[in-house]
């Protein structure tokens, strides 16, 4: 099943690799086949609105779903928010609702429970995936795109509903935790990319996020983006031809010889990817030289994405 | 400055950036160079690589340091005139201990260990290596056996979590939060049924009663820890302030750790943290004589063919652009920071995460400023 057609994918993955890039590049390619598209940061994170506007707009935006691009939108989550949403959405009156979000007793409780922020996000993230959206007057989405924090984290979001309905067993939070569970458990609803660049460290994380989405949530990885793959540019005689170069401490040449170093490292790290995975697909992107990377810069990237998905 | 003199004297050394630009390395590299110089030091690693921590002999079973043995080290040109001890944080494991070791007796331990709630905080939360990364930190100072700490912490994305995280946790300890859940009329005996005020009646029907019970539980059992962990944050505030302690600030030159590093570098500077220096990992090097790719690719083509001889000036070109690139990165950092000399550590040709990277990075960690020069100038393209 394609992965464009479930209504949420998370992209996920080691800190630095490029994370929000492929998640914005995804948005693109999604909005581009004429899906109603939302990236959705978490931690008031607005890494992907900065780079798809060029706006640094700080936490004036956060928690309102704007259009960035054409049929592209972006919310930035913030649990806090979210806490409020909730309050409004569950309780009868706005008054109670209003007089519990600004409750100094109910927020100590929310900012002092362990994984409540968490579960607080990802249940704004179920939330907008939802054919009929809760919040007054929204529209729905097609799809759902997650810029999920770094692995660990990562996966501990996405449990946060397991755990939750596990410790309160009855009760609206148990029976909503167990809802929204089912939907990130279900591999046929939520769909997972990780991304990931061809070194050592990134590579032993993707095998190590896969491991732990299988056994805890019994979810798959659909897709690997290796990101930031360099050009295999010199293979067999061009390499000969370089070490053997008459003047091998030019810079030229060195650059040459580095960057060839470089690419077959990463070829080795992307062919252990691909035994270690399997039958999980694993696409590359190349490395982008462009000075800033903004929607120009990133429209490539769409575009390999889309021709591959 | 080279970073022996930026460490002078300092008995914690903290490693802080952005997760992905060379932290583990990094801290790896300096406790070896201050171990070189004939100190005891130890360094804790959060997450090393499979093949650096090999190549360390780190246990993961451990939880405590281990000496390194200085002949895995003696082979690549370096003598170890002091004492390098490594480990690897077991976050969990930390967190139990300290709970033992706070609690007042066996019967609050256990009440602590064995709660969901808890089990849930101590392994998967956000926060929760950073507070034990701390609770390692404190602990090791305390005991005295190292004239310096280096400490690597979490792969965080956001590296100031790193200096909020204990606090978050050690000021609920304290606050008002947990009072409230102690008090003889607080939320937990609310729970229990005679709560009448219109919150905990929302609270209960919002979050379901066996949630809130638990809760309570788990806030009464770390009551008797209470006493504890106070003691414990003021002494965590004293070391993160103390002027033996420096706050190293790692980054790469790309964009997003870049702007991590500014926001961070202010934050150390709003809390009243010492700050020791950045340190710029990856960077590609301009050459103050760049040669034009054009001439290149002419001088090159009798000799490697004009299609190879293409290849290796667009090669250059792109690393050009790198170079300028980066080169504005570092002028932004030194803006923005006000720190006008970083290390500078120039992008290596193999993968860092084994000795040789290990050493390869101490060599231009602790060059002189003349042979750093030297190091950089000979790898700028």
């Amino acid at each position: 099943m394609s992965l464009l057609t479930k209504p949420l994918v998370v992209v996920t993955g080691k800190g630095g690799v490029g994370k929000s890039t492929v998640a914005a590049a995804l948005g693109l390619a999604a909005a581009a086949r004429g899906l109603r598209t939302i990236v959705a940061e978490v931690a008031a994170r607005d890494d992907v609105s900065r780079t798809l506007t060029g706006e640094d707009d700080g936490d004036a935006e956060v928690f309102r779903e704007r259009e960035v691009a054409g049929g592209l939108h972006h919310i930035s989550i913030d649990p806090q928010a979210a806490m409020r949403e909730y309050l409004f959405d569950q309780l009868p009156s706005r008054s109670v609702a209003g007089m519990m979000s600004s409750s100094s007793t109910f927020g100590l409780l929310v900012a002092a429970t362990p994984g409540l922020r968490e579960l607080l996000t990802i249940g704004k993230v179920w939330e907008l995936a939802q054919p009929g959206r809760r919040t007054p007057g929204a529209d729905p989405y097609d799809l759902v795109i997650l810029d999920a924090p770094a692995t660990g984290h990562g996966v501990a979001i996405l449990e946060a509903p397991v755990t939750f309905s596990g410790a309160a067993r009855v009760g609206p939070i148990a029976r909503q935790g167990r809802t929204i569970a089912e939907m990130l458990g279900d591999p046929t609803r939520t769909g997972v990319v990780a991304v990931t660049t061809a070194e050592e460290m990134p590579v032993n994380e993707t095998l190590g996020l896969r491991d732990a989405l299988r056994d805890r949530m019994g979810l798959p990885v659909d897709l690997v983006v290796a990101n930031r793959v360099l050009p295999d540019r010199f293979r067999g005689a061009d390499a000969a031809a370089l070490r053997d170069a008459a003047d091998p401490s030019s810079r030229a040449i060195r650059a040459a010889l580095a960057v060839s170093a470089r690419a077959r490292a990463q070829r080795a790290q992307v062919a252990r990817l691909r035994r270690a995975l399997g039958d999980v697909p694993v696409r590359t992107l190349p490395f982008s030289y462009a000075p800033v990377l903004d929607t120009d810069a990133l429209a490539p990237l769409a575009h390999r994405l889309g021709a591959i998905l | 400055m080279s970073i022996a003199d930026r460490l002078e004297g300092k008995r914690v050394v903290i490693c802080a950036g952005s997760g992905g630009v060379g932290k583990t390395t990094t801290s790896a590299a300096i406790a070896l160079g201050l171990a070189a110089q004939g100190l005891r030091v130890a360094v804790v690693t959060i997450d090393p690589a499979r093949r650096l921590a090999d190549a360390l002999g780190l246990d993961e079973l451990g939880n405590e340091p281990r000496q390194v043995d200085p002949a895995r080290l003696s082979g690549h040109g370096l003598e170890l005139t002091g004492e390098l001890w490594a480990m690897q944080l077991d976050a969990k494991r930390t967190f139990d201990e300290l709970i033992a070791r706070l609690a007042p007796d066996d019967q609050s331990r256990d009440e602590v260990l064995g709660n969901r709630i808890y089990q849930e905080l101590s392994s998967a939360v956000a926060g929760s290596q950073e507070f034990t990364a701390i609770a390692k930190l404190y602990e090791l100072d305390r005991s005295g056996d190292y004239d310096t700490i280096v400490l690597d912490t979490p792969p965080s994305r956001n590296a100031l979590d790193f200096l909020e995280a204990p606090d978050r946790l050690t000021g609920f300890f304290e606050g008002r939060a947990l009072r409230m859940f102690l008090a003889p009329t607080g939320i937990a005996a609310k729970v229990m049924g005679a709560g009448t005020g219109v919150v905990f009646s929302v609270l209960k029907r919002v979050t379901g009663v066996d949630l809130l019970s638990d809760l309570s539980v788990f806030f009464r059992s770390l009551g008797g820890l209470v006493e504890g962990f106070r003691e414990r944050a003021a002494g965590v505030k004293a070391i993160l302030e103390d002027p033996a302690t420096t706050f190293l600030v790692v980054t790469s030159p790309e964009r997003e750790p870049v702007a991590e590093a500014v926001y961070f570098r202010g934050k150390l500077r709003d809390a009243g943290m010492p700050f020791g220096g950045l340190v710029v990992n990856r960077v590609h090097v301009r050459a103050p004589d760049e040669e034009d790719p054009d001439d290149v690719r002419a001088a090159l083509t009798e000799e490697l063919g004009a299609p190879l001889a293409g290849k290796v000036a667009t090669t250059l070109r792109e690393q050009q652009i790198l170079a300028a690139r980066d080169e504005a990165a570092l002028v932004r950092l030194a803006e923005e920071t006000g720190e006008t000399d970083p290390i500078v550590i120039p992008q290596l040709d193999g993968d860092v995460h084994d000795v040789d990277g290990l050493v390869a990075i101490h060599r231009h960690l602790f060059a002189s400023g003349e042979e750093r020069d030297a190091l950089l100038a000979a790898a700028a393209f």
